[in-house]
């Protein structure tokens, strides 16, 4: 045993140089796997059409021309299509981490008769995958005369998103100590005074999560802006980049100015809130 | 348990005047959820059973399990359940294997820790939509990718034409599916990997074991509740592949590369046959709970041999 102690001390010293070596080559040959169809992407939106797909491909382009950039935000509804996006998904947003903040909240804070069984109701809603319920989504839709609307997109948007944050943020009010809540109901404060001063600040990093988690979502949704929207007027940007693509099939430098302004917000959510991601994502695979 | 029940001790005086409050505070929420999911859920399994008429007014028949007889007789049916399967297979086991891998290698703190996680995470918070478009775009067939394989590296003879073979544009498209997803599975596994004691690594490492011992013998069962997360996770996400196929091929050339649900928003929603189409989506929705109880099942009578 003691012969083996300074080999074992010598070694990770000796392999210590070498094993940081190739953990950078790796990560690094991996980061560039993961941003080079990013860096083609930017560099074929400031590219003339004349030159996209020219061999051999241009990083750096040779001909640098804002004119796509001008082109899609100029271009007649591309304004609209943005505030589409904007509106659905931040209404969406507000309105699903209320309801499911104050579903956590019942559930955290509350024993009542049918507790566990509503509980599993709403869990079953994150095994049913959204796409499989496109079809009577789209007719009762069309029954609610929500076909063709913003508010039948947020609708939708906010049932979807409802299991998982309910989950999310019901596992969060529970693991916090329930006395606080107890002395302000002993002081006399109405159900709606503990969950609105009380619940919700100590909350903030699980709300802070699920709010993102519902923002990227909303405003990256694709399939069920495909099947109730027809009219270009209330577009979303995913749909309007889908369809933009279609239309102008070889303008791929218009279809990446467009995608690159419509990928912006979520790259400054995502930095700003980077924490929060890693902390929600624990919760889901630690709980889970 | 229940408030009813027994005598009512002195702590529990006041709760009565709060019956109804927690239904109130579940109304609002579990009231669009029933509405907008669990009826629609439903209603899928009964049209199922129908010729359903879409027009309003007009009256659907009811045929029993016809769409199902029919589904089963339906190479195309099959063609895309296999596509569906493929994609599974092909995609979830990279995605966990180069996420963990990823985890390990980043899981020091180091200053490029934020660096190459914020890389690694890119494709993961950029739409389907635009990473489509973006896939279709590589592998053009005067795209990067040939330019790369042929002309630089010289690993192919000539280009190849990606997206009009069913071969090579399910490669294209389990490609896109791993790419997006590694960063997912990293950020799941980096998460976890801090979560495990150091203690217990240190313990391993006074005992003789070398990095690979201790890796299976501590890290791996300790994060294994990160794995059959994601396991299950990426499981369902694979069957339920859509939104990529449908942009990157459109299921083409000719239906070759329909997925499972590309095809049913194909039946639905251009020949409109409701019926078909949701029992199309009743048939996988199955599939999906089998089998993520199948792998609850086996990962469990695992982690109690383990423990």
């Amino acid at each position: 045993m003691t012969a083996l102690a300074p080999r074992l001390r010598a070694r990770p010293r000796a392999a210590a140089g070498a094993a940081t070596t190739f953990r950078y080559v790796v990560l690094i040959a991996g980061a560039i796997v993961m941003v080079t169809p990013f860096a083609y992407m930017v560099a074929t939106s400031f590219q003339g059409q004349a030159y996209v797909l020219t061999l051999p491909p241009q990083f750096i382009p040779s001909h640098p021309t804002t004119a796509n950039y001008t082109t899609a935000l100029g271009a007649q509804n591309f304004a609209l299509y943005f505030l589409n996006s904007a509106i659905v998904t931040i209404i969406s947003t507000a309105l699903s981490v209320l309801l499911s903040s104050m579903m956590a909240f019942a559930f955290a804070r509350f024993r009542f008769r049918g507790r566990e069984v509503i509980f599993r109701i709403l869990l079953a809603g994150l095994t049913i995958p959204a796409v499989m319920l496109l079809i009577p989504q789209y007719i009762l839709a069309r029954d609610l005369h929500l076909l063709d609307s913003l508010t039948g997109l947020i609708f939708f948007y906010v049932a979807g998103s409802l299991s998982l944050n309910t989950f999310l943020l019901r596992g969060f009010l529970a693991s916090v100590p329930a006395e606080l809540d107890q002395a302000m109901q002993v002081d006399g404060a109405t159900a709606w005074t503990r969950y609105w001063r009380l619940a919700l600040p100590l909350a903030k990093p699980a709300i802070a999560t699920a709010t993102i988690f519902t923002f990227l979502n909303g405003w990256d949704e694709y399939p069920i802006a495909l099947t109730l929207i027809n009219n270009p007027d209330h577009s979303t940007l995913p749909l309007a980049i889908a369809n933009y693509q279609g239309q102008n099939a070889t303008q791929w430098g218009l279809v990446f100015a467009a995608s690159l302004i419509a990928v912006i917000p979520v790259i400054i959510v995502f930095l700003v809130f980077q924490r929060y991601f890693v902390q929600g994502l624990t919760a889901g695979a630690v709980k889970g | 348990m229940d408030r009813a029940t027994g005598p009512v001790p002195v702590a529990r005086s006041r709760r009565p005047r709060s019956s109804a409050t927690p239904y109130l505070f579940l109304l609002p929420g579990v009231a669009i959820f029933v509405i907008a999911i669990i009826w629609p859920a439903l209603q899928a399994f009964r049209m199922s059973f129908y010729h359903w008429q879409i027009m309003a007014g007009a009256i659907s028949q009811w045929i029993g399990v016809d769409n199902y007889v029919r589904a089963f007789r339906d190479p195309a049916f099959w063609l895309s359940l296999s596509n569906s399967g493929i994609y599974m297979l092909a995609t979830v086991i990279p995605q966990m294997a180069i996420g963990l891998f990823i985890a390990v290698l980043l899981k020091r703190r180091s200053p490029s820790q934020p660096l190459f996680r914020v890389l690694y995470y890119l494709p993961v918070i950029t739409s389907w939509v635009v990473v489509s478009l973006l896939f279709k775009y590589l592998f053009a067939d005067r795209g990067l990718v040939n330019f790369t394989l042929h002309d630089f590296l010289h690993l192919m003879h000539s280009d190849v034409s990606w997206l009009s073979e069913r071969g090579t544009a399910l490669i294209v498209i389990c490609l896109l599916g791993i790419w997006k997803g590694v960063g997912w599975s990293m950020m799941i596994y980096l998460a976890a990997l801090q979560g495990v004691p150091e203690s217990l690594e240190e313990a391993a490492l006074v005992d003789g074991a070398g990095p690979w011992q201790r890796f299976r013998a501590v890290t791996l069962p300790a994060i294994n509740p990160a794995t059959v997360f994601l396991s299950v996770m990426l499981v369902i996400g694979g069957l339920n592949v859509f939104a990529s196929v449908e942009l990157v091929t459109g299921g083409g050339p000719v239906g070759q590369t329909d997925v499972v649900l590309s095809y049913m928003y194909t039946q639905a929603f251009r020949y409109l046959d409701f019926g078909y189409g949701s029992a199309i989506a009743v048939i996988l929705a199955v599939l999906v709970f089998v089998l993520a109880v199948l792998q609850l099942r086996i990962t469990r009578d695992r982690g109690e041999e383990l423990a």
